[in-house]
């Protein structure tokens, strides 16, 4: 949309034809993912009959659901140079505190509206902590992870909370037009995400914030302000991965989405959102989560062990990431 | 053997570029070899090169009358080459010793550090540059000036023949520069010989025996210094004449828009001006007077603890820069790279970013506007850039400013800190930014000028406060103001406001 206004300035720099450069490498940087999908998927449909089926690649869309969730809502904190750990932890909390209100009171929408307003709450702690506190991300959402983990297993002491009613299983396995509902939740998230950060200045701030905290704050950017909110939506994104995941599996407990923090950054950063902050897209976080979900498919279907696998995923994650860093030289 | 060394024939091809084109450089023993040329003329590169940091395309170094490959910074410095950044190379929380020995730690026979040998080899260099520290300080104890000392007494530690100094007196006050003006000339006497890379002409003529000229790339030349002069130099370098050095035109001068009253704060004492609109104050003073820090009250940085600041007549709270940018005020701070531009970020997006509130309707931004606002400003301050679009890390220094300054004209700001706006940008540039604050102040911006190049203040100020230790201890109008007056003031040696 832009490029069509652009050069209306003339090309009399030598810098000109760097920038160009630039803006290649990110392109590569673009469709180096997209590549790697597609060899991918190749070497699967080749090596594996059920590999290329629709009932196959839907599977691999739904299982990569609640991580594409996690990963979307992460990417605004990576943005902003920082890093969310207690993602999993705020899940099992949304999804216990949605189950113990519809145990005891039975509203749905209570139980929906409770579940968000408490992972909203925790991502906005979160920012408290960071701006408030001064403290680093990474010890501030720390705190968060073993926090909110532990306030779900008092909550429920430990039981697990099954048998949800029928309108919250349609969330997570009901169809909408024959697809599946939450990948229709991930499309509609993926499209909220695109317009905030491209769109709005909320979007702008953070690239500026994570592009350079000082020189935002010196162009009269609130960086406190804006990364409250911005923490405040990665736990949203929490709160509603918490209640997709409850619905899919028709239970909600204090024990899950352990670990799925480490999966939802490793997609980001695999979508080559910028860990130094300022840079990435959601188009290459959901991109990331597709190629984990592909990974993840394609192994299981060649038989490898879910030990094994955890072994490719870690070499993949250090692959594009070194791949990455080799491009920026 | 008449050279210690000749880079001969040189060239690099970075992708699109062609950063140097059979470029030759002879250095002889103990001379100060000065090499000058605009930003982007391939003086890094071609230092570069010489430390092992780029690897040549074609040409060869000829070192000691040995042809030698450098691979990397550690050759190099084991050769007996040594480079000391402009950006210093220190290790902050580590000790004077420490950091010279860096890599390179004596050991034992155990295999343990020998620190006892490591602190009284540092002694000893520190005493032959005349340096009274204790080696075990720590860096982030010292100042720019005696980090640049370490720095040479690193570089002697490795029997260095060549020292590249670039912009070693950037950051320096008049009397550190003496100092290491002197320390260079001992250097010199000891068989040490210095490439010095400036952009401060007048130091070539104190300092420098020969100099070689480079352009866009390309060798333009060796000289004698003493049989050369300045304006030639600058010839040289820009490849046309440079016509005015400071293109001062007066400004209508007007109502008071910014006053500050009795000012206090960590750093600050007592602070009381006026500026007017259309006037272009400066703010003289040596390194660490306040002047960076009075900006940065004004501008609701760093808090205030007492006094007032007063926009066209109204008692303001300013105290974030968000603050300061809604009472009309922007600053174009010291240091652009990491504090007035979002490297990652294009041109249009830095342009817009103080004023982004104005491009948004409803809630999305209107993308539309801000690419037409940013190309009219872009050609209003002459950004030399393919696009609004493109990256800023691209653009050269000068052309980065402007976009600084383009920034603040799009925020349409009345009020505008300049502090050090000329700091490493070459001579072209530098009349282009000029002319540029003095179209600004002729259309009714006031302009506060903090700079350490006093013949910048002199050239382009209308009146002159100079800081020393946080006070304001002296005010010059432009016809009154001289090198001396201002020095005076600015050592506390004299003070003429009550």
């Amino acid at each position: 949309m832009l490029d069509n206004n652009e050069p209306k300035l003339i090309l009399n720099d030598r810098r000109s034809r760097l920038d160009i450069k630039g803006n290649l490498g990110e392109y590569l940087q673009r469709f180096g993912i997209i590549i790697a999908l597609f060899l991918m998927c190749a070497f699967l449909s080749i090596t594996s009959p059920h590999f290329l089926t629709v009932s196959n690649l839907a599977n691999v869309l739904l299982q990569s659901s609640i991580n594409a969730i996690l990963a979307l809502g992460v990417t605004f904190v990576i943005i902003t140079g920082g890093i969310d750990l207690s993602l999993g932890s705020v899940l099992a909390l949304a999804g216990v505190v949605m189950g113990v209100i519809l145990q005891n009171y039975g509203s749905i929408i209570i139980a929906i509206v409770a579940a968000l307003i408490v992972g909203a709450l925790c991502g906005y702690i979160n920012g408290l902590f960071i701006t408030r506190l001064n403290l680093p991300p990474f010890i501030a959402t720390l705190g968060m992870m073993s926090i909110a983990r532990g306030l779900a297993l008092v909550i429920t002491k430990g039981y697990p909370i099954s048998g949800l009613p029928e309108p919250i299983r349609f969330i997570g396995a009901g169809k909408i037009l024959g697809i599946s509902t939450p990948i229709v939740i991930v499309a509609l998230l993926f499209i909220i995400c695109h317009i905030i950060l491209t769109q709005t200045k909320l979007g702008r701030y953070n690239y500026a914030i994570g592009g350079n905290e000082e020189a935002a704050k010196l162009s009269g950017v609130n960086v406190n302000k804006c990364k409250v909110i911005l923490y405040t939506i990665t736990g949203l994104f929490s709160g509603i991965a918490g209640i997709v995941l409850a619905a899919r599996v028709n239970s909600a407990l204090a024990i899950a989405g352990m670990g799925y923090e480490l999966d939802a950054i490793a997609a980001a950063v695999i979508g080559g959102v910028s860990q130094a902050g300022g840079e990435g897209s959601v188009a290459g976080t959901i991109l990331g989560a597709i190629v984990m979900g592909v990974l993840r498919n394609g192994l299981n279907l060649l038989d490898v062990s879910t030990y094994w696998q955890q072994v490719v995923i870690g070499l993949v994650l250090v692959c594009a990431v070194s791949l990455d860093q080799l491009k920026r030289r | 053997m008449e050279y210690i060394l000749e880079m001969k024939n040189i060239s690099k091809q970075f992708p699109g570029v062609k950063a140097l084109n059979n470029v030759n450089l002879n250095i002889k023993k103990g001379e100060v070899h000065v090499l000058v040329g605009e930003n982007g003329a391939g003086k890094s590169t071609l230092m570069k090169i010489l430390n092992g940091v780029y690897s040549k395309d074609s040409g060869e170094i000829v070192f000691k009358g040995k042809q030698i490959q450098i691979r990397n910074p550690r050759e190099a410095q084991e050769a007996g080459i040594s480079i000391i950044y402009q950006e210093l190379n220190l290790i902050p929380k580590l000790s004077v010793a420490e950091n010279i020995f860096l890599g390179r730690e004596p050991l034992k026979k155990n295999g343990l550090i020998d620190w006892k040998m490591v602190y009284k080899e540092t002694e000893v260099l520190l005493k032959k540059l005349e340096i009274d520290l204790d080696p075990r300080t720590k860096i982030n104890k010292l100042g720019i000036a005696q980090q640049q000392m370490i720095e040479i007494a690193k570089a002697l530690s490795f029997k260095s023949d060549i020292i590249v100094m670039d912009e070693p007196t950037s950051a320096l006050t008049d009397k550190e520069i003496n100092k290491l003006f002197a320390v260079i000339r001992q250097l010199k006497e000891s068989g040490v010989a210095i490439i010095y890379i400036s952009h401060r002409l007048e130091e070539i003529k104190q300092i420098g025996d020969r100099l070689t000229v480079l352009r866009d790339g390309n060798y333009i030349g060796t000289y004698e210094v003493k049989d050369i002069d300045i304006d030639t130099i600058i010839q040289l370098m820009v490849g046309r004449k440079v016509d005015e050095k400071y293109p001062k035109e007066t400004a209508e001068i007007s109502d008071i828009v910014l006053e500050v009253r009795n000012l206090n704060n960590a750093k600050l004492k007592n602070i009381s001006f006026r500026l007017k609109k259309g006037e272009i104050l400066g703010l003289a003073g040596l390194m660490g007077a306040g002047r960076t820090e009075l900006a940065r009250a004004i501008f609701g940085v760093d808090p205030i603890n007492s006094g007032d600041i007063y926009i066209n007549g109204i008692k303001k709270n300013i105290s974030s820069p968000l603050d300061a940018i809604k009472n009309g005020i922007g600053l174009l701070p010291e240091d652009r790279r990491t504090q007035g531009l979002i490297q990652k970020m294009n041109v249009l997006e830095n342009i817009t970013l103080p004023n982004l509130n104005s491009f948004v309707d409803r809630i999305f931004i209107n993308k539309k506007r801000e690419i037409n606002k940013s190309i009219e400003f872009i050609e209003q301050v002459n950004i030399r850039t393919p696009s609004p679009l493109a990256k800023v890390r691209f653009l050269s220094g000068g052309n980065q400013q402007k976009v600084v300054l383009a920034k603040w004209l799009c925020a349409n700001v009345e009020i505008i800190i300049f502090d050090e706006p000329t700091r490493g940008i070459d001579v072209g540039a530098k009349v282009e930014i000029y002319k540029l604050i003095c179209n600004m102040a002729k259309r009714g911006k006031a302009i506060l000028l903090i700079s350490s190049e006093l013949p910048e203040v002199l050239g382009m100020c209308d009146r002159i406060l100079v800081m020393h230790e946080g006070e304001i201890t002296g005010e010059l109008s432009r016809q009154e103001a001289t090198q001396e007056k201002i020095l005076s003031y600015a050592t506390g040696r004299n003070k003429n406001v009550g």
